[in-house]
């Protein structure tokens, strides 16, 4: 049985893992649908494909070559982006974008156009891949770039897999002098404030979220912690650290079972947004490490376990500038439902890029763990009603339940990507569970 | 005490997931790294890649386990990619046929039997001569626990490794004056392309990154007999007491 992340609505496939490029074409011969997966990251049923082929790439994952001066890497679409770190930190290289897990492919981060903390002052992956090689649902190998072939580079980048198996990729890393970031915190006292703060003080900073407290109300909705940092100079280091400034990965510890339902309630998760929100006091300067900093729940292997046996959903609604309000509605709806979110954050989102199913649009992305209690699916729906009703949209790496009719009002290119599609893989062979729900492919009658 | 070791170590099957881990684990140590597959273009891959990743020598060089004329002659292509004799060897090459289709055809099994065994006693039996001469050295071998007892779903592929395993120990007792290790490796279960789909119990299956990251200690410290996971040695232990009257009806 295979899942995503969220590990809501498993399903039976039929899993082949090609050791190297050469197996694809083997990997993906016969009949029937199949999509790519990477680690499995993404939250719902994005990498899954009932009673079809699913191909685990994690295998594929040799690096290619690198330029110590430009700071290009070629490598397999498997490769890690922890191993990106692992080889190419000590050189003085760092991801130009990353998702909040190190546990991600280069493909997956590719497919979904991921973004990270850095999106409203660079914008997603995509904007770093100079090219990858594609494999079309016909067998053809492809090389993509943004002026070549750029019709199926814009549809690939964020086209979570639909256009073929991405086979390697060359992707634009950032020099950074040290692996640490110094970050200031801020505690805002409301929604108001801490949107204030962000549209006027992120241009400082690199990196920038607010970590926000979904179950305040009344005058403190939305009370949170800005927590802003940039990568830190070697001047900037303290002499302890000095020695050492591009540190590696500490052990993790695991979560072994499945937590009963019960452990995440509403009082749970209230003292542990209680708490977060007193021990962060406005405080200027921290020098942190890159795990802690772009990775806190890495620390904590298999932590979806934490949600029990039924899973939960990760909802990320982004609204565009003008219509912010729409985050208070939502909040609204959530603390009126007791429908406690364990982790939320909320961060301001930049310039979007070409990608036609790219999720990025300008303006503020909220995002929210639910666990899967009964309801939830009715619940999202409803939800997803009011970002639409604000001109917001979705993210296909967290959706697990939305209708076709609601993404398609959220991703107006959605015609020109299926055009692309159809052009592709005329004979509709790769296909997921969220690609038959939400009508990214054709779906037989 | 021999004189140390050079930092060099010949993977022979370095297409298989547990060595291609096990290589990265050499390579990241600061060793030099020859790599023996029979299929060129994946070798060279992965030869690439601990390249880009480390920076060290690494080299494809052709290893064909059932041509066992070839092997002096890989040996001598590993020495002159390295700069010298390779301080170590370690074998991982092998196949596992489904038992019921090599019971029915002999050909399936002569190839286990060559790869698994003949090919590794032939490649070993060369490069033992050359630690010998320089009493200096350590060896790997990649057996597996399935030699430790036969049992009907696998004996045939079982057989090739308790006679490695058989092997190993005989060889280790004749290098020990010469100041050369040899280390037996019983991994378990391992995820990789010879287990993939096989309904493997998680708690008791290894990750090739830990499978490497036991054997490049074992073999460092010179080690006889490395499990993988350590609880292996006492699964193995009680699987062995069980006398053989009983075990021959228990059907496994
Ligand atoms: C803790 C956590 C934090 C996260 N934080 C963020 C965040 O801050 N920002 C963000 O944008 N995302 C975030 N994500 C989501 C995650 O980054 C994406 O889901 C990412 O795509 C996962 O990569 P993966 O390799 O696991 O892909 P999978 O989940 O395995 O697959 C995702 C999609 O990519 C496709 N795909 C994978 N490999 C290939 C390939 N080689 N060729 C073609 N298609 C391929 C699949 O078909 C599928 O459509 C987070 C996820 C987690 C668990
Ligand atoms: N996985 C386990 O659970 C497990 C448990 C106990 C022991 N083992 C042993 O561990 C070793 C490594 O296996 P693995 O699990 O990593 O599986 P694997 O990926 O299937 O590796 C087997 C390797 O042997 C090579 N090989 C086969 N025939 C060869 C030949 N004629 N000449 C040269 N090389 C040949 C294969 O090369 P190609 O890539 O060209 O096919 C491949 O590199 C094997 O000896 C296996 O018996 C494995």
């Amino acid at each position: 049985m295979l899942s995503g992340w969220g590990r809501m609505s498993p399903a039976e496939c039929e899993v082949v893992r090609p050791a190297a490029p050469s197996h694809l074409s083997d990997a993906t011969a016969g009949t029937g649908t199949w999509i790519a997966r990477g680690l499995g990251r993404s939250y719902g049923d994005q990498a899954v494909n009932a009673g079809n082929r699913v191909l685990d790439l994690t295998q594929m994952n040799c690096m290619l070559g690198f330029d110590a001066g430009t700071g290009v890497v070629e490598c397999e679409a498997g490769v890690s982006l922890e191993a990106l770190i692992d080889t190419f930190l000590p050189r003085g290289y760092f991801l130009p974008v990353t998702p909040g897990t190190k546990y991600a492919t280069v493909g997956g981060a590719i497919a979904n156009d991921v973004h990270g903390k850095n999106h409203h002052a660079v914008g997603s992956f995509g904007n770093f891949v100079e090219s990858f090689r594609l494999m079309t649902a016909e067998g053809n190998l492809l090389d993509c770039a943004p002026d070549q072939n750029s019709e199926v580079f814009w549809a690939t980048v964020g086209g979570s897999g639909l256009t073929g198996a991405i086979v390697s990729a060359r992707v634009r890393l950032q020099p950074v002098e040290t692996g640490y970031v110094t970050v200031d915190y801020e505690r805002c006292k409301n929604l108001d404030d801490v949107l204030a703060r962000a549209h006027d003080g992120d241009d400082r900073y690199q990196y920038s979220v607010a970590w926000i407290d979904c179950l305040a109300k009344g005058g403190s909705l939305g009370r949170s912690v800005l927590m802003r940092g940039n990568h830190t100079p070697l001047s900037g280091l303290p002499t302890a650290l000095s020695g050492n400034p591009y540190p590696g990965t500490a052990r993790r510890m695991a979560i072994p079972f499945d937590f009963p339902g019960f452990v995440l309630n509403a009082a749970s998760i209230k003292a542990f947004n209680e708490v977060f929100y007193l021990r962060h006091h406005t405080r200027q300067g921290v020098v942190t490490d890159w795990n802690t900093y772009f990775y806190p729940l890495d620390q904590i292997k298999k932590w979806n376990r934490m949600y029990g046996k039924r899973g939960f959903a990760q909802y990320q609604a982004t609204f565009p500038e003008e219509s912010v309000n729409g985050i208070v509605r939502l909040l609204e709806r959530l603390s009126a439902t007791r429908r406690a979110s364990f982790l939320a954050v909320i961060k301001r989102m930049g310039s979007p890029n070409a990608g036609l199913l790219s999720h990025p649009i300008e303006g503020y992305t909220l995002n929210l763990d639910l666990p899967n209690r009964s309801g939830l699916v009715d619940f999202l729906h409803e939800l997803d009603r009011i970002l639409l009703d604000h001109g917001g949209r979705l993210y296909l790496a967290k959706d697990v339940c939305a209708k076709a009719e609601t993404f398609a009002e959220m991703y107006p290119r959605l015609g020109e990507f299926r055009a692309v599609r159809n052009r592709l893989d005329p004979n509709n062979r790769l296909a997921s569970n969220q690609a038959r729900r939400l009508k990214l492919v054709e779906v037989p009658a | 005490m021999s004189a140390a070791a050079p930092r060099s170590v010949i993977i022979a099957g370095a297409t298989s997931g547990m060595a291609r881990a096990c290589a990265a684990v050499f390579a990241r140590e600061g060793y030099a790294v020859a790599l023996g597959a029979r299929n060129d273009e994946e070798n060279e891959r992965i030869a690439n890649d601990l390249r880009v990743r480390y920076g060290g020598t690494a080299a494809a060089i052709h290893f064909e386990a059932a041509d066992f004329d070839s092997h002096e002659g890989f040996l001598t292509a590993c020495a002159e990619a390295l700069g010298g004799e390779a301080g170590g060897l370690i074998y991982f090459a092998g196949t596992m046929a489904e038992q019921r289709a090599a019971e029915q055809d002999f050909t399936l099994a002569r190839t286990m039997i060559d790869v698994n065994y003949t090919g590794c006693v032939s490649l070993t039996e060369a490069f033992a001569r050359r630690c010998e001469a320089r009493q200096a050295g350590f060896i790997g071998l990649v057996s597996s626990a399935a030699g430790d007892r036969g049992k009907q779903s696998n004996y045939i592929y079982g057989s090739t490794k308790g006679a490695m395993t058989v092997y190993a120990q005989g060889l280790r007792n004749r290098l020990f004056k010469s100041g050369v290790s040899v280390t037996t490796v019983k991994p378990g279960f391992v995820d990789t392309a010879m287990t993939f789909g096989m309904k493997l119990p998680p708690a008791l299956t290894a990750s090739p990154e830990q499978a490497a990251e036991a054997i490049f200690r074992g073999v460092v410290r010179r080690r006889d007999v490395v499990y993988v996971l350590w609880f292996w040695r006492y699964i193995m232990l009680i699987i062995c007491a069980i006398p053989e009257w009983q075990f021959k009806k228990m059907g496994m």
